[in-house]
């Protein structure tokens, strides 16, 4: 078998690189590369060399016009230095060759806001949803817990029996269709896969701050329909050991974090279907 | 003609910042708006072509499935009041940057020269309002006169087409470099008139020693050979007054002072920093002996501790008080932007792990008149604590720790801490990474922004007053995204060795970092014509001191200087080289060829006598309540954690991203609702390990109006005791202190400087006294010796202020230790004495006193304490713990209980106490503030071995945790004295500030 390989790209004002990196090797990647845009505009790494991409936190370009909207921009226009293809070229060759992406808070929001989800039967460029201000008006920084769909086709949940509880950090986390029919066939298709509930995972909720930013229908993370692409808001990268959680010192939990499963099932997924 | 693209939400979206806008407006101005909407407006001075202005303004500008544009159109409706707010020339416009990257993408070409796009917001506003009420809303909440502009149009003239857009803000400077002579043969107060008029803050004495020197026939005669003339030019004099500055020479805390102590004994102090901060840390260093663990102290822009054998740990803060007072969000961000590049360019340079953030303000309630140029307290706070999160989260740094302290005297001067930590490996291509040098012929390197108009004379103006006449120039706006791509960048380059030096460029500019680093070899030649301009016209001096944000200067070795050229461009990072170093003695500077400065280093860096000043001392007697004996205090608990101080600050640090890269382990919020206030944090910073680092800080600038000297010692124990609450070794830990006071010089503005003085000195015995005694070596700091306000007519001087931060290692996370109670059936106990020590404690302060009985800290057998109480925190055998501070053990049994989610059961019969029979009554066993004390609760299992461990300390098991929702205290006559539900305790503490 070949080796898994993992990329995070950083620069421009992504911030979680490092530990998403962490993360992943935590999770047996065998390689984890944290790659500078910069790097992949210049064709010094290639995301063909790649089974895991990861765009993860930050604030790229500080938000300024919207959050992930200039990343969105860049990634579409930007060429590969010496050579006639577009960055965007790069990054569907990587999705038709039936590798994995994970967006994490500004990372989702960037998938989003380029088409990459939900992404209709496989129509990645074409922007339906967004992400947008927090009901409450306000950046946010406290741990949600997640109901997972047990019947979404995502390959990062796998395994999850009721939810798992994570940090959200985002003024930009309310998600947003742009016609009731969108919401619909997201729920249809159970393309879904995190919903903001209550404490039990039992119920998707809207009360704040359970469900922090007022998302239609509670959703907190999407797939498309080949469970492949994934985003959500919360930050699976932050809670990877006990000592992550806001309450270690007063509950018996696992040694291992909420948060590494996604990275698990993604090593896994690779390891076993991809060369 | 600029084209203008306005962006609005679609009908049914709702407007969260609208929507906050017009709560603000209810809650701040008193006035009802029925609705505010927002538009976003980006005015593209630029050729674009129809198809291009199409794309960019369906693209990257909107977000189609939420909003929709209009191009070249005014498209308000539905409205009584437009308010149209954009910056003023010259203003770092963040957004307008972003949207020029993204045009540029879209077109595939590169913005000329005087193009650009520039950003303002339209608010539409709904209502039943008069003009003037607009006008209102537009200066007091909108907009900030200072560094914007805004315009006013009502609907039925906008309806006729008559609004007039706001016009972009394109600097319009004449290109003209010139360079003036400025001639000191003159009258001294002709002297003190070009300092004043020049905002250089220089003193007739130093304008003296100035004009003295170019009287030297030498130096007229070297002068001579270049080209120069007898007078300074501009440049040279800009330069000194940056470097003679109080805020970058600290001339107070260098000062000779004669001290007179309340019984009228005489002392000589050769410079306070000397004496007793670098005294502290030489005998602290001198007694750890070969477990010194200091690596670079006061030389470097931060100080470096030994983290372990693979890593080196790096801390600084810094103030920023007087931008923040003109420009609270502008001043704010740059405030924690400007600090972070101190650790970034300690030693080799530093990744940063953390902030810190401390505020002091006055009551976001007050409702007193204030005088001229003083923004409302409420106004500083919501813009403060917005500046510190945006440049805290975007950098991608967690907020870690801080405070918020209230008290209506910061009405004059707001304090804004900020303090930013890093580490970096302890060898970096085979050196210490905590030294650096510069070799002659190294260049002289500029990366990151451009340099504008802004912050120039910010090193000179925060040496001042606040006044009516406060230059707006010196006010920036931070931009963190040209910082982060800078960050990126220069840590590659660190590791790939292509820089020998590195430093920060903040107050003084290219002056300061500049100046600093031809001390390091011995001279520098520096062109400033080569240096990168936002716009076009500026003077040569205002390129030298602009304190324009996101820069740092480096050397670089000519063999590198492609390497490192090629990287920068490749990342996005503007990098120039603007001359080289040398090791000629002389600080020379050129504009093109020709020269415009040429001052010796020594004189420009050693050239000033050190200030003279007299403090005198006397014990000041404040009214004493009388002692009161109730049969229930439970109201007296509530109003105390009501009050500002102890309340919970959660709303603010719930803004704060304090968990981004991964490694925190204590946050700001802690138990079983995730609501309970940490004493410390503690953070992994190598996420492979457990080791970690332990961050607190104290601060109690209340007791200053008693003895400064029991203010110091009282904020260094308030910081090591949290920071060893939570399990922080006392065997690595280092403290800084951020000194801020009211002028203490004494002059006719300040009659009662020699006591302000005196005031100074006293808190300075208490840092070497108790930093020696607690083994706390001081590794870095910072003073702010202006924090007054004065128009001539009103003076408000904050209270004398001292933040002590105590930064150390834990060596497994895995045994910290949190506030909350952890479970029913624990035992309570209170390590340390109390004592009728109320004097400057909050439950006074809610009763209109300040009392005379501060607490006195017993250094020794603290310490004693505090180790025992480490080693059962390494033995496991600690529960919770929580410090006393702010309202004493009445305020941290309650906080520990609620914060848990069980009750706890306390008998104040059992409380260790110290000093005279009758002084010990309830309410000084309440809410006395004696130091050193810790509430600890243990397993019942454990209790022997916790008494075992701590044997020899002073200790008393005081009560229970219960399974009951109550907290419940019994008084000394075995009666009930607090009786409340933690619902309701919970309620008190958690509402004042909640919807802030």
């Amino acid at each position: 078998m070949a080796l898994a390989k993992a990329i995070v790209i950083t620069g421009n004002g992504t911030n979680c690189e490092m530990e998403a990196a962490h993360a992943c090797r935590l999770a047996g990647f065998d390689e984890v590369k944290i790659a500078h845009i910069s790097e992949i505009l210049y064709g010094e790494v290639r995301l063909d060399d790649f089974h895991f991409l990861n765009l993860t936190g930050g604030f790229l370009d500080g938000d300024d016009l919207g959050s992930a909207k200039a990343q969105a921009n860049r990634l579409k226009h930007a060429r590969i230095a010496g050579s006639n293809e577009h960055l965007v070229d790069q990054l569907l060759r990587f999705i038709a060759d039936g590798k994995l992406i994970l967006g994490v808070c500004n990372g989702f929001q960037l998938m989003v806001k380029m088409g990459l989800l939900p992404a209709f039967g496989g129509s990645y460029l074409d922007q339906v949803a967004t992400l947008t201000f927090n009901d409450c008006g306000r950046f946010q920084d406290r741990w949600v817990y997640l109901h997972c769909n047990p019947d979404s086709p995502a390959v990062f949940t796998r395994g999850i029996e009721k939810g798992i509880y994570l940090p959200i950090r985002h003024g930009e986390g309310k998600f947003y269709t742009d016609s009731p029919e969108v919401l619909e066939r997201i729920e249809n298709l159970n393309l879904s896969v995190l919903k903001y509930s209550d404490a039990a995972f039992s119920t998707p909720t809207m009360d704040f701050p359970l469900n922090p930013n007022g998302s239609l229908n509670a959703i907190a993370g999407l797939c498309d329909q080949t469970g492949r692409l994934m985003g959500l808001m919360p930050h699976p990268e932050a809670f990877v050991h006990r000592t992550n959680h806001p309450r270690w010192t007063r509950e018996e939990l696992p040694e291992e974090g909420d948060g590494l499963i996604l990275f698990r099932n993604a090593a896994e997924y690779v390891k076993r279907n991809l060369p | 003609m600029a084209h203008r693209i306005e962006v609005s939400l679609k009908e049914l979206v709702r407007d969260a910042r609208g929507e906050r806008i017009r709560r603000e407006i209810e809650h701040f101005l008193h006035l009802s708006v029925t609705s505010v909407r927002t538009m976003d407006v980006y005015s593209i001075d630029a050729e674009l072509s129809a198809d291009e202005l199409e794309t960019v303004a369906s693209e990257p500008l909107c977000d189609r499935v939420i909003q929709k544009y209009s191009i070249d159109s005014p498209s308000a409706s539905d409205f009584d009041f437009l308010v149209e707010v954009g910056f003023r020339p010259g203003v770092t416009d963040n957004v307008g940057r972003t949207a020029r990257e993204a045009i540029e993408y879209v077109t595939g070409r590169r913005f000329g020269p005087g193009e650009g796009v520039y950003t303002s917001v339209q608010y539409l506003l709904k209502g039943d309002l008069e003009r003037s009420e607009v006008e209102k809303i537009a200066t007091g909440l909108l907009c900030n006169t200072l560094i914007q502009r805004y315009q006013i149009t009502d609907y039925a003239t906008f309806a006729a087409g008559g609004a007039k857009p706001l016009g972009i803000p394109k600097v319009a400077v004449e290109s003209r470099v010139e360079v003036r002579e400025i001639d000191l043969n003159v009258s001294d107060d002709v002297l003190m008139a070009i300092s004043r008029d020049g905002v250089l803050a220089l003193t007739l004495e130093e304008m003296k020693i100035i004009q003295g020197y170019y009287q030297r026939p030498d130096v007229v005669e070297q002068r001579k050979a270049l080209g120069l003339s007898g007078n300074p030019t501009d440049v040279e004099l800009e330069a000194l007054a940056q470097t003679w500055s109080e805020h970058c020479k600290h001339k107070i805390f260098s000062a000779h002072i004669e001290y007179l102590d309340e019984n009228g004994n005489s002392e000589e102090i050769r410079s306070l920093f000397k004496t007793f901060i670098q005294g502290a840390t030489k005998k602290v260093r001198e007694e750890l002996g070969e477990r010194d663990y200091c690596l670079s102290v006061f030389k470097d822009n931060a100080g470096v501790i030994r983290f372990n054998d693979d890593w080196s740990l790096v801390f600084k803060v810094e103030t920023h008080n007087s931008p923040s007072a003109l420009d609270p969000y502008g001043g704010a961000l740059t405030g924690i932007v400007g600090v972070n590049r101190d650790p970034f360019g300690t030693g080799k340079g530093a990744r940063l792990i953390f902030n810190t953030d401390v505020f002091c303000f006055a009551s976001p309630f007050y409702e007193k008149p204030l005088p001229a140029r003083l923004l409302h307290p409420r106004r500083i706070y919501e813009g403060v604590v917005e500046g510190v999160e945006h440049g805290g989260n975007k950098s991608g740094i967690p907020t870690v720790n801080g405070s918020l302290v209230f008290d209506d005297r910061f009405a004059g001067k707001p304090l804004v801490f900020c303090g930013t930590a890093g580490i970096m490996p302890a060898v970096i291509n085979g050196e210490p990474s905590h030294v650096k040098s510069i070799d002659p012929g190294d260049l002289i390197v500029m990366t990151g922004g451009r340099i504008g108009k802004d912050g120039i004379h910010g090193a000179t103006f925060s040496s001042e007053e606040l006044s009516e006449s406060s230059p707006v120039s010196a006010v920036q706006i931070g931009d963190p995204i040209t910082q982060k791509r800078m960050t990126d960048f220069l840590i590659r380059a660190r590791d790939k060795g292509l820089y020998n030096f590195i430093t920060d460029n903040g107050a003084g500019g290219l002056s300061s970092s500049v100046g600093e680093m031809s001390q390091v070899c011995g001279g520098c030649r520096l062109d400033l014509a080569k240096a990168p301009l936002k716009y076009s016209g500026l003077a040569p001096w205002e390129i030298l001191i602009s304190e324009a944000q996101e820069r740092m200067s480096l050397a670089v070795p000519p063999a590198k200087i492609d390497e490192f050229l090629s990287m920068a461009e490749k990342m996005g990072v503007e990098a120039t080289v603007l001359g080289e170093f040398t090791d000629s003695g002389f600080f020379h500077i050129l504009h093109g060829d020709r020269t415009v400065a040429y001052l010796p280093i020594h004189f420009l860096h050693e050239g000033l006598p050190p200030m003279r000043l007299r403090g005198v001392w006397e014990v000041k007697k404040h009214p004493e309540p009388r002692p009161v004996e109730k049969k229930d205090y439970t109201g007296d608990l509530l109003d105390l954690l009501s009050s500002l101080n102890v309340c919970s600050k959660e709303s603010v640090v719930r803004r704060y991203d304090h968990e981004v890269q991964g490694g925190s382990v204590v946050k700001p919020f802690t138990g079983v609702t995730n609501d309970g206030p940490s004493d410390a944090a503690v953070v992994r910073p190598v996420l492979e390990s457990f080791e970690g680092v332990v961050v607190s800080h104290g601060i109690c600038p209340r007791y200053s109006d008693i003895d400064t000297y029991h203010m110091m010692a009282n904020a260094i124990d308030e910081g090591l005791r949290g920071y060893v609450a939570v399990g922080g070794s006392p065997d690595l830990v280092a403290g800084l202190d951020n000194f801020c006071w009211c002028d203490p010089v004494q002059s006719d503005k300040t009659p009662d400087g020699e006591y302000k003085t005196a005031q100074l000195v006293r808190a300075n015995k208490a840092l070497f006294d108790y930093c020696v005694a607690f083994g706390i070596p001081l590794i870095s700091g910072k003073d702010s010796m202006k924090n007054d306000y004065f128009d001539g007519v009103t003076k408000i001087s904050i209270p004398p202020t001292v933040l002590f931060s105590v930064i150390g290692k834990m060596e497994d996370v895995r045994k910290a230790v949190t506030m909350d109670v952890k479970r029913p059936g624990d035992i309570v106990y209170l390590l340390g004495k109390t004592s009728f020590e109320l004097g400057g404690s909050e439950y006074y302060a809610a009763r209109g006193f300040t009392g005379n009985r501060v607490p006195r800290v017993d250094a020794a057998t603290s310490l004693k304490r505090y180790r025992a109480y480490h080693g059962a925190v390494d033995q496991g055998l600690v529960a919770s713990c929580h410090d006393l501070s702010d309202g004493g053990l009445a305020v941290a049994l309650a906080e520990a209980a609620f914060a848990g989610g069980f009750g706890i059961e306390a008998d104040l019969g059992r409380v260790l106490f110290a000093g005279v029979a009758c002084d010990r009554r309830d309410e000084v066993l309440l809410f006395s503030e004696s130091a050193s004390r810790l509430l600890v609760t243990v397993r019942p299992e454990d209790r022997e071995r916790f008494e075992e461990v701590m044997s020899g300390n002073c200790f008393s098991s005081i009560g229970v945790v219960t399974e009951a929702m109550t907290l419940t205290v019994t008084g000394l006559d075995g009666s009930v004295v607090i009786s409340g539900d933690l619902a309701t305790l919970k309620e008190a503490w958690q509402s004042p500030l909640r919807e802030l």
